[in-house]
């Protein structure tokens, strides 16, 4: 039996197993995932995004529950969870702490709970989280949870891959011109305010409500790096609710407060995505950026077969040395040695 | 292609609260280049296995101070290889009475590891067992 037949027979070593060689890029997670990809496609894939500190764990970890839970959630469903850490950039070492938090999941067999480090990515996801979404989505796991690392303005890869984000913000942590900024707040489908029983959680959500009337709920777009998309073709909007309004909810993940509210909101963002056709949308705009960064990636890769390190290094060195210019050096490498 | 990484399970079974040491560990760990999944106080040995298998590790690394580790260790590796992971290497640290150290050993753990360890002398043993697993 292949790795990817053990997965899709629901072997939890197997997946684990794939999970290491899709994350060390192997050729057998290659293979595998080759095998896997019309598996997938299924999962609601939910991103948890939002400051160090702000409880994103703790909630995952109570979000977990409510889908594990037939009273809160309808049929309960497989849930997966990826959480992500940042890798060191001195020593490439890491500490995942996510499961610290995760702890009441333990013993289920419906979830399946895997950290990773971002090695050295940017974005707040590691270059190999989509992939072992991937993974995860062909072994039956309905609904995907993806904490990021602890962003702070402009990780927002999340939004890319996830068809629901969750942006977590705590009381205490900025003002309302923190809350114009672009980046982190704009890609939320849902706000969540957690920590909701500490002083001044009054004051977050007005500045989070503000921030979100100065938009007009019309010009919502679907976030792709550096382009805009129509969400949808406004005259075509004719039947109230077409447009998702972001939510704000309040929560104490420690508690457990708010996250049925919360899940009953992540189940009607996915409702709203399927009517709406903006589930297919993201779909594609998600396959797009991901076949871009695979054909950056491998183009970059098959180049650096065909010239000698030595010829690098020779490059390398007069541009150190300031006898060419960086643009001149990509020229001079790419025209395979000539000027 | 990328480098495998080394990772590795750091957890407290039983129930005493004292994870100074284990936390040393893991961050020594963590600036050898290795990925630490930190699990946190009080974990059965359940709880421990199950993380080792979905985490993929390549060592689990046991800090016990309450005297039970010789209920807890022999439950461990047992639940290893009942998930067929018999190729994770286990070490363990703490307070463990010298008389208890062979038998530890001989039931299969790696290293045993006692107050005034120095930390690169458990990294270096970690790297040369999980690369002999390696091999195999």
């Amino acid at each position: 039996m292949s790795l990817a037949e053990a997965v899709l027979a629901g072997s939890r070593l197997a997946l684990a197993r794939l999970l290491t060689h899709i994350e060390s890029d192997t050729t057998e997670g290659r293979a595998a995932l080759v095998e896997l990809f019309a598996h997938t496609g299924r999962a609601h894939l939910v991103g948890v995004t939002g400051a160090p500190g702000t409880g994103k764990s703790s909630l995952v970890n109570h979000l977990a529950l409510h889908f594990r839970t037939q009273s809160t959630a309808g049929v309960p469903r497989r849930v997966g969870i990826i959480a992500v850490d940042p890798s060191s950039p001195f020593t490439g070492g890491a500490i995942l702490g996510d499961r610290v938090r995760m702890r009441d999941l333990s013993g289920d067999s419906g979830v399946f709970i895997r950290s990773m480090a971002s090695r050295g990515s940017l974005g707040g996801l590691a270059n190999a989280t989509s992939g072992m979404v991937q993974a995860m989505d062909a072994a039956g796991f309905e609904l995907i949870l993806i904490e990021t690392v602890g962003a702070g303005q402009a990780e927002v890869d999340i939004a890319r891959l996830a068809h629901t984000t969750l942006v977590v913000e705590a009381p205490g942590l900025g003002d309302e011109i923190q809350a114009i900024k672009a980046g982190i707040l704009e890609i939320a489908d849902i706000l969540v305010v957690n920590k909701a029983d500490r002083p001044g959680v009054e004051n977050t959500e007005r500045a989070l409500r503000s921030m979100l009337q100065l938009a007009h709920p019309s010009q919502r777009r679907v976030w792709h790096p550096g382009q805009a998309h129509p969400l949808l073709d406004e005259a075509a909007v004719t039947v109230e609710g077409e447009i998702w309004l972001t939510p704000i909810l309040r929560s104490v993940a420690t508690e457990g407060t708010g996250i049925t509210e919360l899940g009953m909101e992540i189940d009607r963002h996915r409702n709203h995505l399927l009517a709406s056709g903006e589930w297919q949308l993201r779909e594609r705009l998600r396959l797009e950026a991901e076949l871009d960064a695979l054909l950056q990636t491998t183009l970059v890769s098959r180049w650096r077969q065909t010239i000698s390190p030595n010829e690098y290094r020779q490059v390398l060195n007069n541009l150190v040395e300031r006898r060419i210019s960086p643009w001149k050096a990509v020229e001079y490498l790419l025209n395979g040695g000539q000027t | 292609m990328v480098e495998k990484k080394i990772r590795v399970l750091i957890a407290k079974p039983g129930l005493d609260g004292h994870d100074r040491g284990a936390k040393v560990v893991a961050r020594a760990l963590r600036d050898a280049g290795m990925e630490v999944i930190y699990t946190g106080l009080r974990q059965t040995p359940e709880m421990i296995a199950e993380a080792a298998l979905q985490e993929d590790v390549d060592a689990v690394g046991l800090s016990i101070l309450s005297g039970a580790h010789m209920a807890l260790v022999p439950r461990i590796l047992e639940l290893l290889r009942g998930n067929q992971q018999e190729h994770v290497k286990v070490f363990i640290g703490g307070i463990i009475p010298n008389e208890d150290v062979p038998q530890m050993l001989k039931m299969g753990v790696t290293g045993v590891y006692g107050p005034g360890t120095i930390t690169d002398q458990i990294i270096a043993d970690i790297r040369r067992a999980v690369s002999s697993a390696a091999v195999q």
